[in-house]
């Protein structure tokens, strides 16, 4: 591929969204270059750094009239896709819903609060209550890391982690096993425990979770709620970030001085 | 606020705190001043500020809390019973909250471990003016149809005055960043 | 409990049967759960370690098929089958009977670790059910007095293999051939014609028949063949998939027992086309009683020159097929998870494109075909594709094989050509009352009595080949739950659609049929399946709740006459939630109860 972006964005390869025209790159997903263009397409499993995994279904759009999943679909001359649309958004709120109620999703005890995706997505969709019927279900907590929480309760089985482990890390530290509702995340070590696995704090794994299921230890509240990522803009409004974003997430600092400067 | 010119009556309000810590009524209070601009709209039945015991018919209620044990199911039939309009206040009524932090612990095992005595004796208390309590924290909408829902742990003074405003003033409410909030 | 240390002795000949391939995990796990009775999480690090991958990697393949186990769950595992058509059976009553029997709760090993006793999913024996399976073996036609002779067996410690043969006998009944199943079979006919008209005219003649794929999609099978030749490749591999799991489909059953000839020169006559030198038969693990017989037939095609070196006589045609049993995963079917799960792994959907024929099996281009299409193939061979596409419709060709089950007075199997009514299908199998007949499985269409008109076609009603029938007397909301559960228990957990709404269906299926259900419900299944079918990552989940929302739009007061009399109900008993509290306090006092009106 060309170095130069004229020859790369030749005059036909271009679709549209929503009607409004965006160049993309052979061999590039919808997402991938919408994100580019600067259209926000509402995802969570994706990012940028890895493989399209299509397990979300938050990005499905219309494709020619025909549902799929921006993150995995290609970009191609011509097509005509749908995106910001009443019936498509309404959609995603139920898909937010349901993985709402399908973990433990309790935002005031969260530190993730203020930048978690899925928390993000539900403001920007204006998604008010997780409206179906709670299940409540058991999900013991992982502390035995030094340096990372591991909090399935909150997990949505986006499987960054298990690919961030697998394809950047080369560990695969963690998996999805089970089958259906009773899927979850296991670690790979003899004990189950993350304490036992190749995780490090270094790895990327341990800051790909875009929800608050691994965590680093001990920097929760370094900066404060209401000064993280998504409190100053919702997240459709943020694409050069979500386009851009590297891993970690964000960055996190330690406190200094500077600050008013 | 501008209320509606035709407005034929001062709208009925109950509120009421199920299984809560009366951080979202603290958050009422927070919208300050606008308590008094409220005060020509609406005026108050059941409700912590007014001291009434039980809830005659009204046009508003607002429940704070989630269900945590049978008195919470009792006063929650009761607003829904008596309320043209439920509305689900904070994080706690709309997902069950802090107290559905216990969901996943046996109810019993709870109580007993809870008032076991240092000799081990357990003295669950057993008074029939105490609530028994649920098997788990309920969200307020798996007991009752809700008909609103106002996220936060607490909405905020500004998310609440948002949306009584819209709603006395006939519009469907719409809560978006950046009262929007869940924490 | 096996000691650690003997492991090495009793999985050593498990691994060296698979050469301790890594990519033949699945079915190394298969072996050693019949050496052991079970996968422990010991074996299964033992078993990962000595394949070389990781332990997270086993335990993720293990934990997702339902037939492998992680506990003990017995030396005799009986599965009953509950499907909608053993329940029309009295599967129930005979389950009750066998737990009252060993004194068990669905699910769980007796005291002495003899038997468990649980649920399954379809076994495909609907015209023959109900049906059980005992340590995967099938038995089919149980009646109380079977029940109370294979509760002797197990009693009495029989080995599985010194049970009456009489038990296991499972029935063909073919009540209508037709040019698949009516004509007599001369091995290496097919083959032999293939070769004659050689790759090129083989295609063509594939493309002129315009067969389409019998496995439900209807893909053009000539077309996905030329795309698998013309694929850029090292190797190419032919996949047939016998893992037929959709509720009442047992055609393929048949097909492998007595017409195994047809089916494996059918993949023959693929290899041949396409350029492949190794076939995979995916044989579902509810099949597993055919392994022996299937063997027996490659052994002698084997030993006829219809497989391996230089078949048929034509230098460098080599081509053999190996059997890979499944272990209770519909989602299986779907060819890409298939494809995962002949790689030994969790048999999840892929993303597509690629699709199989350019990125299949080890990455390379596969073709992935019915086990009734295969059979086709044989027939456009000898006879050519312009004979074969002068039968049935314009946009169907050929015969379609149905699998007759439910209300009717001959159960079994079926072959017309396409285009035949639902009304003559009924009437052919002597249903006289029928007021709803589910075409195609819990994932296809439920038809009603103003639709029987209708045709078995592509451009009508398309099918995979299930058809179950359902006459007055039965409660159509209940055939929509049984099948509501059996997609909650099949979802793979891949994407959140599937998994969360098959699971919120179910639930709310179960939360109308207790009486708690209210119009508010009624909404929300269509509201769901909504959006399953247009989110879900494959035909599972976008088909999932096909069957509830047709039935609440033509079964309507099956319903409604479940509702509760209010706008809302909760999912649960309020009083029956205080009980915990008021046995730890020992009261039972009036404030201690939450009444009806409460």
């Amino acid at each position: 591929m060309s170095d130069s972006m004229n020859s790369v964005f030749d005059s036909a390869n271009t679709f549209t969204i929503d009607g409004r025209r965006v160049p993309f790159k052979p061999g590039q997903t919808i997402l991938h270059a919408a994100l580019e263009a600067g259209v926000y397409i509402p995802h969570l499993c994706h990012h940028p750094e890895l493989k399209p995994h299509g397990s979300c279904k938050l990005c499905t759009v219309t494709v020619n009239g025909r549902n799929g999943s921006a993150c995995t679909a290609r970009a191609m001359p011509g097509l005509e896709v749908e995106n910001d649309t009443p019936a498509l958004n309404d959609r995603r709120r139920v898909l937010l819903q349901m993985l709402f109620v399908e973990g433990n999703h309790f935002c005031p005890g969260c530190e993730k609060s203020g930048n978690c995706q899925l928390q993000a997505l539900a403001y920007d969709l204006e998604m008010l209550a997780p409206h179906f019927r709670h299940a409540f279900p058991e999900r013991p907590v992982d502390a035995s890391h030094p340096d990372v929480w591991l909090d399935l309760n909150r997990c949505v089985m986006c499987e960054l982690c298990v690919r961030a482990s697998r394809d950047l890390d080369g560990k695969s530290v963690f998996m999805l096993a089970g089958r259906g509702a009773e899927s979850k995340v296991v670690v790979n070590s003899p004990t189950g425990l993350l304490k036992d696995s190749a995780l490090s704090i270094d790895d990327r794994a341990a800051h790909v979770c875009p929800v608050g299921a691994i965590l680093p230890k001990r920097v929760g509240y370094a900066v404060p709620i209401g000064e993280r990522q998504f409190d100053q803009a919702t997240i459709s409004h943020q694409v050069d970030y979500l386009a851009r974003r590297t891993i970690p997430i964000k960055a996190v600092e330690p406190a200094t001085e500077t600050e008013g400067a | 606020m501008n209320a509606p010119r035709d407005l034929p009556r001062k709208l009925r309000v109950a509120t009421t705190s199920l299984s809560g810590c009366f951080g979202c009524h603290m958050s009422f209070l927070d919208i300050d001043e606008r308590l008094l601009e409220l005060a020509h709209l609406v005026e108050f039945d059941r409700s912590p500020i007014t001291d009434i015991k039980h809830c005659g018919p009204c046009d508003i209620g607002l429940v704070e809390g989630g269900v945590c044990n049978a008195e919470n199911v009792h006063v929650l039939h009761e607003l829904r019973k008596n309320c043209k309009v439920l509305v689900a206040l904070g994080a706690c009524a709309v997902g069950g909250g802090l107290p559905a932090q216990r969901n996943n612990l046996d109810v019993a095992k709870c109580l007993t471990q809870i008032y076991r005595t240092e000799s081990g004796e357990v003295a669950v208390p057993n008074d029939p003016e105490l609530p028994l309590l649920l098997d788990k924290v309920y969200p307020i909408n798996e007991i009752v149809r809700v008909d609103y829902f106002l996220p936060g742990c607490p909405p905020s003074g500004d998310t609440i005055w948002k949306f009584l405003t819209d709603l006395l003033t006939g519009r469907t409410p719409r809560i978006e960043h950046p009262l929007l909030k869940f924490d | 409990m096996t000691d650690a240390s003997e492991l090495p002795v009793l999985l050593d000949p498990v691994l060296q049967r698979h050469q301790s391939r890594p990519d033949r995990l699945l079915q190394i796990l298969r072996d050693a759960q019949d050496v052991l009775g079970y996968l422990s999480d010991e074996t299964t690090a033992w078993l990962a370690k000595a394949l070389g991958i990781s332990y997270a990697q086993a335990t993720s393949t293990r934990d997702f098929y339902a037939f492998l186990y992680r506990e003990n769950r017995g030396r005799y595992r009986i599965l009953f089958s509950d499907n909608i058509t053993d329940r029309m059976a009295g599967n129930q009553a005979l389950f009750k009977q066998m737990l009252n029997y060993f004194g068990i709760a669905p699910g769980k090993v007796s005291g002495d670790g003899l038997v468990s006793v649980d649920l399954t999913s379809c076994t495909g024996m609907c015209d023959q059910g109900p049906a059980i399976l005992v340590n995967e073996m099938a038995i089919p036609r149980m009646t109380p007095q079977r029940v109370e002779e294979v509760c002797a067996l197990v009693s009495r410690q029989v080995p599985l293999a010194e049970w009456p043969a009489e038990l296991f006998v499972v029935e063909d009944n073919i009540q209508r051939a037709d040019l698949l199943l009516g004509t007599t079979h001369q091995p290496g006919e097919a083959i032999r014609a293939a070769i004659a008209r050689g790759r090129d005219e083989m295609l063509f003649e594939m493309r002129t028949s315009n067969l389409r794929g019998r496995g439900g999609a209807g893909f053009t099978t000539g077309i996905k063949w030329e795309a698998c030749r013309n694929a850029p490749g090292v190797r190419r591999y032919i996949v047939c998939n016998a893992d037929e799991g959709e509720p009442g489909t047992f055609k393929d059953r048949v097909l492998l027992q007595s017409y195994p000839g047809r089916v494996f020169e059918g993949m023959v006559i693929a290899a041949f086309t396409v350029g492949a030198h190794l076939g995979l038969l995916y044989l579902r693990a509810e099949y597993r009683y055919l392994r022996p017989k299937l063997e027996a037939y490659l052994a002698e095609m084997r030993a006829q020159n219809l497989l391996g070196k230089d078949i048929g006589g034509l230098a460098g045609f080599d081509f053999d097929i190996e059997i890979h049993l499944g272990a209770g995963a519909y989602v299986c079917g779907e060819e890409s998870a298939l494809i995962e799960s002949l790689e030994g792994k969790a048999g999840k959907p892929r993303i597509r494109p690629p699709f199989p024929v350019t990125c299949g099996y080890k990455n390379q281009p596969t073709v992935v075909n019915n086990v009734e299409t295969l059979c086709k193939a044989t027939e456009i061979a000898i006879h050519g594709g312009a004979w074969y596409e002068a039968i049935g419709t314009k946009q169907s060709t050929g015969t379609k094989i149905l699998s007759v089950s439910g209300d009717c007075e001959r159960p079994g199997i079926y072959e017309y050509a396409f285009g035949v009514r639902i009304s003559q299908v009924l009437e052919d199998c002597g249903a006289r009352n029928a007021i709803a007949v589910q075409v195609s499985g819990a994932s296809g269409t439920c038809l009603s009595e103003r639709e029987l008109g209708r045709r078995i076609a592509f451009e009508d009603v398309p099918t995979a080949g299930s058809f179950m029938i359902f006459d007055a007397q039965r409660d159509m909301f209940e055939v929509a739950r049984n099948f509501a559960h059996f997609f909650k228990h099949e979802s793979c957990g891949f994407c959140t659609p599937c998994r969360a709404g098959t699971a919120l269906l179910s639930e709310m299926m179960d939360k109308i049929a207790e009486g708690r259900g209210t119009q508010y419900e009624m909404n929300e299944l269509l509201r769901i399946q909504a959006v399953m079918k247009a989110s879900s990552h494959c035909g599972l989940g976008q088909t999932a709740g096909n069957a509830v929302a047709d039935t609440v739009q033509k079964f309507r007061p099956s319903y409604e006459r479940r509702l509760a009399q209010t706008d809302f109900v909760p999912a649960f008993d309020l009083d029956a939630a205080l009980a915990k509290a008021r046995q730890v306090t020992g009261r039972d006092d009036a404030h201690a109860h939450l009444g009806a009106e409460a």
